[in-house]
């Protein structure tokens, strides 16, 4: 394990460590547009529009690690990519330290659920390519050594010049953490990183987040399918509402000191309220939905 | 110990079992020899043709063009090597020249979706033609016989690696460009970086059919064009009832398009990195 991680100093001479922006996400509503063109008419396609966000309102203070979980289907992707910034939300807005969000950018890394690595370059250029993207000023050599820097933080030495597709699905979440990272952005955002591996590599992988938010302290939003996994990593956790028209149903506070490990995480006495509390709310949604759809 | 109750049985059956391949060869050969012996046969009691060779006899004159591919006896008179090599420059050539167009035109048209629906009945309609009824305009247009196999071979080697790169162009996974996008990367790197190598499998694939077909056409249109290659060659020897030549040819151009075919497959595992197409 790597002791002494220095996070590199972007161009603009941004210094170490905490990263302090405030993330404001003010009356986020999405809809998503029906068909009612003539053409649709004529085929007898048309669609209503779909309402997935209703007036979402959350302050994320600096430093914050922020699970965000709810039923599936209900809009956690959509909000994930409007503070990305792939995806407009049609009313309200994100604010980044009160600067409204347009478009992607730097300050914000992602972690996607299907790794969407480059099959066609190897680890190294992986992540090489995301700092290049991000500030081509920077010595070439440079590049290498941060990307090396957080190779060797998410522990994929030795694999720096494989190709995705020989490595298996948790190597591959380790190069998008490391991909997401070494832009050294003030905002990490994950979308289920890992729902789609095996629950052992799934462990291991929480434990390396775990290591590395100790370190980087990061402001993170986190979308997950798991309640061990939300409990075992944030500060808050946002439990939202089956769509359509999703919305925040409640906000709870996750007071267990850090450094935090599995084994014991259960010992501390709120944990098993919290855990309850958060059951109740999923499996009551769950239900919802099902009955909805028959 | 408990593995010397096993490994006899492993062994024997070993020993009596093929593999597939072994099989596969084996039934190759039974059937090559059938298919001589048939026509040995069938060719020395006149079941066929009175001018069908015996098998023995276009064997013999075939090793004769094989084993001296580089004679040189005036243009009607060139060993089979030179007829080849002839065939096969029109033929990169003609590929050469089409694939030029191709290629930056698909990433053209895939790159937007107006354009390709633009495009898309040119395309269509031209797509289906024969490259040969391409060939009475190409002479009437380039008046030069080589220039119209080279025109005839470009636009044969257009329409597979056109339509597979405007696919690859178009069906980039969208995760790929939203790491692009999230990481701010201009409209140039995303194309060179992102679309490109991840069309790359789609585009050599459309190369592979391409040259297929090219190898195909190119020996029709020698045959109609006339004056030298492979085609020309068939045709001539034809003319001269020699049936022995025209059958070594069609082997030898049976395994140079398998050869040019190969090729085209290494090179696609090359780009694909674990992706199948």
């Amino acid at each position: 394990m790597t002791n002494s991680i220095s996070i590199p100093a972007s161009s603009s001479g941004t210094a170490n460590m905490a990263s302090s922006v405030h993330l404001s996400l003010q009356n986020i509503s999405k809809v998503f547009a029906g068909k009612r063109d003539w053409m649709s008419k004529l085929q007898r396609r048309t669609s209503s529009d779909y309402v997935a966000l209703k007036d979402i309102n959350l302050e994320i203070e600096p430093n914050t690690f922020v699970s965000i979980i709810g039923p599936s289907g209900c809009g956690k992707s959509t909000l994930l990519n409007i503070v990305a910034g792939l995806s407009k939300p049609t009313e309200g807005a994100v604010l980044i330290d009160g600067m409204p969000v347009t478009k992607p950018g730097a300050d914000r890394g992602v972690v996607f659920q299907n790794y969407a690595l480059m099959p066609w370059m190897s680890v190294l250029e992986n992540i090489r390519f995301a700092i290049e993207t991000v500030d081509p000023a920077l010595s070439k050599s440079r590049q290498m050594a941060i990307a090396q820097e957080y190779i060797e933080l998410v522990g994929l030495r030795g694999a720096e010049h494989k190709h995705p597709h020989e490595l298996s699905g948790g190597m591959k979440q380790r190069v998008g953490i490391a991909r997401a990272l070494a832009i050294n952005p003030q905002i990490l955002l994950m979308d289920e990183p890992f729902g789609a591996l095996d629950a052992l590599t799934r462990g291991f992988l929480q434990d390396e987040v775990e290591r590395i938010w100790e370190q980087q302290r990061k402001t993170v939003i986190l979308i997950t399918h798991s309640i061990e996994e939300a409990l075992l990593l944030s500060d808050k956790i946002v439990m939202m509402t089956r769509g359509p028209a999703a919305q925040i149903a409640q906000i709870l506070d996750v007071p267990f000191p850090r450094p935090r490990h599995r084994e014991t995480l259960d010992q501390h006495p709120a944990y098993h309220e919290l855990k309850t509390a958060m059951e109740l709310h999923l499996s009551r949604e769950t239900r919802a939905v099902e009955a909805a759809r028959i | 110990m408990a593995n010397s109750t096993i490994s006899p049985a492993l062994s024997r059956s070993k020993s009596f079992r093929l593999t597939t391949n072994q099989k596969a060869t084996l039934l190759f050969l039974a059937l090559l020899g059938l298919l001589l012996l048939f026509w040995e046969i069938g060719a020395r009691l006149k079941w066929f043709s009175p001018l069908m060779p015996s098998a023995s006899q276009t064997l013999a004159d075939s090793w004769e063009w094989i084993s001296d591919p580089f004679f040189d006896y005036g243009p009607n008179d060139k060993g089979i090597g030179w007829l080849l090599l002839t065939s096969l420059r029109r033929v990169l050539t003609g590929f050469a020249i089409g694939s030029a167009i191709a290629i930056p035109l698909g990433i053209l048209i895939g790159l937007s979706k107006v354009v390709s629906k633009a495009v898309d009945p040119f395309i269509q309609i031209l797509r289906p033609v024969s490259p040969l009824a391409w060939l009475p305009l190409g002479l009437g247009l380039l008046r030069n016989s080589e220039n119209t196999a080279l025109f005839v071979i470009a636009i044969t080697s257009i329409w597979p690696t056109l339509i597979n790169t405007r696919f690859g162009v178009q069906n980039v996974d969208s995760a790929y460009l939203d790491v692009a996008r999230t990481l701010g990367a201009s409209r140039w790197r995303t194309l060179t970086k992102v679309i490109l190598p991840s069309a790359a499998p789609y585009i050599v694939s459309g190369l592979r059919i391409s040259i297929g077909i090219a190898w195909l056409v190119i020996v029709a249109a020698e045959i109609l064009v006339g004056g030298s290659g492979i085609g020309y060659f068939v045709w001539n020897e034809w003319n001269n009832l020699k049936i022995t030549s025209i059958i070594t040819a069609i082997l030898v151009i049976g395994l140079v398009g398998l050869l040019l075919d190969r090729l085209f497959s290494i090179l696609q595992s090359w780009v694909a990195f674990g992706r199948k197409v």
